[in-house]
């Protein structure tokens, strides 16, 4: 098995289980979903600059002929890991105050009429 | 660094000296000013008038400091390019008819604020009125100095929406409300036509510039394309300028105050759609198609216009026809495509502006003085308000083509043209409803002159009229000087400026030949003027009759046939919108994937198994087992996330498998940050489950929860098929990686390139993520804050755990360990930071560590105990950081470079050997703070909402405490 296989593999699952999340009908899978859609958006971006093992694009003046990795996914995918922090951070907290002010965790919008005949 | 990679972002492609840079001053001045209207109202209505007209008084004096080179016949261009590859530039060019609209926007715009300051009472909100003026004054500059035609419409929504605002004004009118609805509707429609047919111009052309553009007239007229772009364009300037049947929304719109009228109906927004197509008049104009539409609207729109304006009763509905009416002959005379008809049109569009805005203010004046804008209810006005009299009177008969007065020049000029005019075979209709059309204007004229000035005084206005205020006068009295100059020294005064503007009308480099005078001997339009003066009065004499006739004759009322258009499309609109948008928000996500799916399936197909030449890496056991790791905990997550609590542990062990996973694959730096914001996630989505109920129901039934798992697994493997493809190809074009390898020590000084791609190469996006990082932390606060102070802080005093509280809140072997660790986290977070620019490490990732560092004090601590050790608040530390970023990247300017570039130097620091710094540093040291900032900012909010009623702020960092018990037990030894 190549790791190209392992990766792409791993990519698809975690885009599977992140979409299977988000389609729940409560938030708190929904932000789980979005993590994992986080990880498979993140390492897919990381992948497009192609994989390459032991040639970390730390220049070494001392080798001889050195080999990096490309650098410029990396770079963009750091900052995106600390940016889907924050996103994280924001939709938790709308959540929250939504099922604090609004009583329940649901997705959905409620029909109104439907929410009048429970009042 | 960042800039020279970056050379084609801000290049100014053309400065020619001083002069080109005020045609962006012109244009953005206005807009600059815009908010200082609502700052300078404070101290006081005068202060605030008297800025806005500086404002317009400068940006007029910019222009007009050109008009000298205009008027020889120069263009004036000046621009930068901003997306080349669209064909979207920043670029101005003013000609003739750019400085005749100019002027007359912002001069008229200059005796508008002097009005205005008057006219409005002290209920108004000046500082809105005057901010919503100087936007929509920017607007219609924008629009008339615009060399590139998708700017150009950019500011023609522009002056749709400030329009708005400004027709709206008195929002507590509903007349109000609705006339401003109605003309944004209207004109916005026209907006959306516009932009097609501009857009294809722009394409049949190869260009978006209107100085290139208008040089293609063959080009144009023979595409396939012209018909529909002219009908589309055509649409946008008839709505804008109230053309017929469009123009059913300008009456409507004088619910406005009376200055918003003066300005738009005069000089302004209806005069843009003219502008428009005289703009667009070289390569349109001189088709059939052109001929028949424009000359037919415009035709019909004066007659129609000046008919209704006959049995108006508003002063200002009658004005408001009357508006129409003119501008259908200007677009008459523009559909004529002759030489002496764009004469015509230019003299015209001058001679309006200035009988037509003094027209407006004087009607003002008398509903200010009178309280009334009846005209049944006036008369008799001129002994009350003899000052008012003279200069409406004035206006009125240029308005109505009497001489000596500039309206005659003009309608002369119309009359001569529509006398040579042929409709098809047909050589007697146009000049006849020409003849009617001028025979109408002189009623309206005249009925306005003699029903509102004339007659007797009478004892029942509703306030005693008499004549305003120097202030108030002035401007209007100004216009109407200029309306008798131009009427009797024609040629001197305006004789040259008509040749420049109607020459750029008509483009093509043509030189036309312009004589004004009063006196042009026996001509045609000399008949057709004694004709319509003398039935004008003849018609005015018979008004009694007419006007019943009138009232009891059937008429389509605009307004309720534009309600029931509207209230059709919102029908369907409504019907649409409630069919696809039923409130359930997971379906829309479940549509949303699905057509993704579909979409990328297309592509899917495209690729050949011949296309995967790179060699796989074959993978040892290691890679082997984390995957399987990976793949047992998705499943886990999926299976069990009904279990909250057990879900997010499980989260935690993919994050590590995704972080071991970049440190495998060559990227050390993504490990480091991946792990560590890893740990920065599980707390805050640990803390809020402390708020959330700890299980997710069973809610979808297994048709549902089967549906959702066809659609994940099918995008699932479109995706993991995608990265397969990619990871296998090579790159379809070179990679700039090379660039970034080669130039990271060199250009950068550092080693570690990851990071010099972060602080230096693109450092600018860096700058920005960290600003957002900052903005969803302050968010977090400040939902934080408006949740505390709702009802639902109640809720949270009175919330029961979910499961008991330990005894021992915060035990003492964390206390302690946490406490011991804080220094050492502390300097692990300084090496990382420091080694990031030659090693794995740099700002982010130090932030990160130092923040979990810190919380560890709050979670074994106690908040309150941590919370008062904590000096700074984290809000300025986000703000520091973005600032010593910034103030880094700006310190480049004094080095002669580009924002953000970065400078290093190797200095010796004798016990420390050769040591480099580089300003890139200081960048970093201001990501590492907004980070720290951020993350604690967005951790301290949510542990706010922890507390409950009774909580006792912690008054000990430890509960149990040996030596504290032995302290306490000495003190109550000591008491007994």
């Amino acid at each position: 098995m190549s790791v190209e296989f392992l990766v792409a593999s791993a990519i698809g699952v975690l885009t599977a289980a992140g979409i299977y999340l988000i389609l729940r009908l409560r938030t708190f899978p929904v932000i789980l979903g979005t993590s994992f859609l986080s990880y498979a958006v993140n390492v897919f971006l990381f992948a497009t600059g192609r994989l390459v093992v032991g040639a970390p694009p730390i220049l070494d003046k001392y080798a001889e002929n050195p080999v990096y990795t490309d650098p410029l996914p990396q770079a963009l995918v750091l900052t995106a890991i600390v940016i889907s922090f924050g996103m994280t951070a924001v939709v938790l907290m709308i959540a929250l105050s939504a099922y604090l002010s609004g009583g329940h965790d649901k997705i959905d919008m409620q029909d109104e009429t439907e929410s009048e005949e429970r009042a | 660094m960042a800039g020279r990679l970056l050379p084609s972002h801000k290049k100014l492609q053309q400065i020619e000296g001083p002069a080109t840079v005020s045609l962006f001053l012109i244009a953005a001045l206005p807009f600059l000013g815009a908010l200082l209207p609502g700052l300078m109202v404070k101290a006081g209505r005068n202060t605030c008038a008297t800025w806005t007209g500086i404002i317009s008084l400068s940006a007029l004096i910019g222009l007009l400091v050109h008009a000298p080179a205009v008027l020889r016949g120069e263009v004036i261009q000046a621009s930068v390019e901003w997306m080349p590859l669209l064909g979207l530039n920043a670029s101005f060019y003013l000609d003739g008819l750019g400085l005749l609209f100019g002027t007359l926007i912002l001069g008229i715009g200059c005796l508008i604020i002097l009005y205005a300051r008057f006219y409005l009472s002290r209920q108004d909100p000046m500082g809105n009125f005057y901010t919503y003026l100087l936007l929509f004054q920017g607007a219609m500059v924008g629009i008339v100095l615009s060399d590139n035609i998708l700017m150009l419409l950019v500011f023609w929504e522009l002056t749709s929406l400030s329009s708005f605002l400004l027709i709206g004004y008195w929002n507590h009118l509903p007349e109000g409300r609705q006339g401003a609805r109605m003309a944004l509707t209207v004109t916005g429609t026209g907006g959306l036509a516009l932009i097609g047919g501009m857009v294809m111009l722009g394409e049949i052309a190869g260009t978006y510039e209107l100085t290139e553009l208008l040089q293609m007239r063959d080009v144009i007229q023979q595409s396939p394309l012209y018909l529909p772009a002219l009908l589309l364009i055509l649409l946008g300037a008839f709505t804008k300028s109230a053309q017929f049947p469009f123009h059913f929304w300008l009456p409507r719109a004088m619910a406005a105050p009376t200055p918003v009228s003066a300005y738009l109906h005069s000089a302004t927004m209806v005069k843009a759609g003219l502008f428009l197509m005289a703009r667009l008049y070289p390569v349109m104009s001189g088709t059939a198609e052109w001929f028949w539409i424009v000359t037919l609207a415009g035709l019909i729109t004066m007659v129609l216009g000046a008919l209704i304006g006959i049995f108006q009763n508003d002063l200002k509905g009658l004005l408001a026809y009357s508006t129409v009416s003119h501008l259908g002959l200007i677009t008459m005379l523009l559909g004529f495509s002759t030489e002496a008809a764009a004469i015509g049109a230019a003299f015209h569009i001058i001679n309006h502006a200035t009988f037509k805005a003094s027209l407006f203010m004087t009607a003002g004046i008398v509903d200010h003085e009178a309280h009334t804008r009846d005209i049944r209810r006036l008369g008799g006005l001129r002994h009350l308000m003899p000052i008012t009299f003279a200069i409406s009177v004035i206006a009125t008969l240029s308005m109505a083509g009497i001489p000596p007065f500039n309206g005659f020049l003009s309608k002369e000029m119309m009359l001569e043209a529509a006398a040579h005019a042929h409709l098809g075979e047909n050589a007697w209709l146009i000049p006849t409803l020409a003849t009617i059309g001028a025979l109408f204007s002189v009623a309206y004229s005249f009925r306005l002159l003699i029903h509102t000035w004339f007659g007797p005084v009478r004892d029942d206005y509703p306030h005693k009229p008499h004549d305003p205020g120097f202030g108030m006068y002035a401007s209007p009295a100004l216009l109407t000087v200029l309306v008798i100059l131009i009427g009797l020294f024609s040629q001197p005064l305006v004789g040259h400026a008509v040749e420049v503007i109607a020459a750029s009308i008509l483009g093509n480099g043509a030189h036309p030949h312009v004589h004004l005078a009063l006196w042009h001997g026996v001509t045609p339009a000399l008949y057709m003027s004694g004709v319509a003066v003398a039935g004008g009065l003849v018609l005015l004499a018979m008004y009694k009759p007419l006007n019943a006739m009138w009232e009891t004759a059937p008429r389509p009322d605009a307004k309720v046939i534009f309600d029931a258009i509207v209230a059709v499309v919102t029908r369907i609109s409504n019907g649409f919108t409630d069919l696809l948008h039923d409130g359930a928000l997971t379906r829309y996500a479940a549509i949303f994937f699905v057509f993704s799916a579909l979409v990328s399936a297309h592509a899917y197909f495209g690729v050949d198994a011949t296309q995967l030449t790179r060699t796989p890496i074959e993978a040892g056991i290691l890679p082997i087992i984390a995957w399987f790791a990976l793949m047992v905990s998705a499943a886990c997550v999926v299976v069990y996330h009904r279990h909250r609590l057990l879900a997010l542990v499980i989260l935690g062990i993919i994050g590590v498998v995704v972080s071991l996973s970049f440190n495998y694959l060559s990227a050390p730096d993504l490990a480091l940050t991946q792990l560590s914001v890893e740990v920065v996630t599980i707390v805050l989505l640990l803390l809020a489950l402390n708020f959330l109920p700890e299980h997710t129901p069973v809610e979808s039934g297994s048709a549902r929860r089967i549906r959702d798992g066809v659609i994940a697994g099918g995008v699932g493997l479109g995706v993991a098929a995608l990265a397969y493809v990619v990871m296998l190809s090579d790159f379809a074009l070179p990679s700039i990686a090379e660039y970034h390898l080669a130039n990271s020590y060199k250009g950068g000084g550092g080693t570690n390139v990851v990071n010099v791609i972060l602080v230096d190469f693109r450092g600018f996006d860096t700058f920005g993520e960290i600003t957002v990082l900052g903005i969803a932390a302050l968010i977090i606060y400040g939902v934080t804050e408006g949740l505390l102070g709702s009802k639902v802080r109640q809720v949270l005093l009175e919330r029961r755990p979910n499961h008991p509280i330990a005894g021992d809140e915060h035990p003492m072997m964390m206390v302690v360990a946490t406490r011991l660790m804080l220094p050492i986290a502390l300097m692990v977070g300084v090496y990382i930071y420091l080694r990031g620019h030659n090693d794995p490490g740099g700002g982010f990732i130090a932030g990160l560590v130092v923040a979990i560092a810190v919380l560890m004090q709050y979670m074994a601590s106690g908040y309150d105990w941590a919370d008062k050790r904590q000096r700074y608040p984290y809000h300025a530390t986000i703000a520091a950081g973005v600032m010593i970023a910034g103030i880094t990247g700006i310190g480049a300017f004094f080095n002669n470079m580009p924002f953000l570039t970065s400078d290093y130097g190797y200095f010796q620091i004798p016990p420390m050997g050769k040591f480099e710094l580089a300003t890139a540093m200081g960048f970093d040291l201001g990501v590492f703070l907004a980070v720290v900032g951020a993350v604690m900012l967005t951790l301290e909010s949510l542990s706010r909402l922890a507390y409950r009623r009774g909580d006792m702020p912690d008054e000990y960092p430890m509960d149990i405490n040996p030596s504290r018990a032995a302290v306490e037990t000495t003190e109550n030894e000591d008491k007994t």
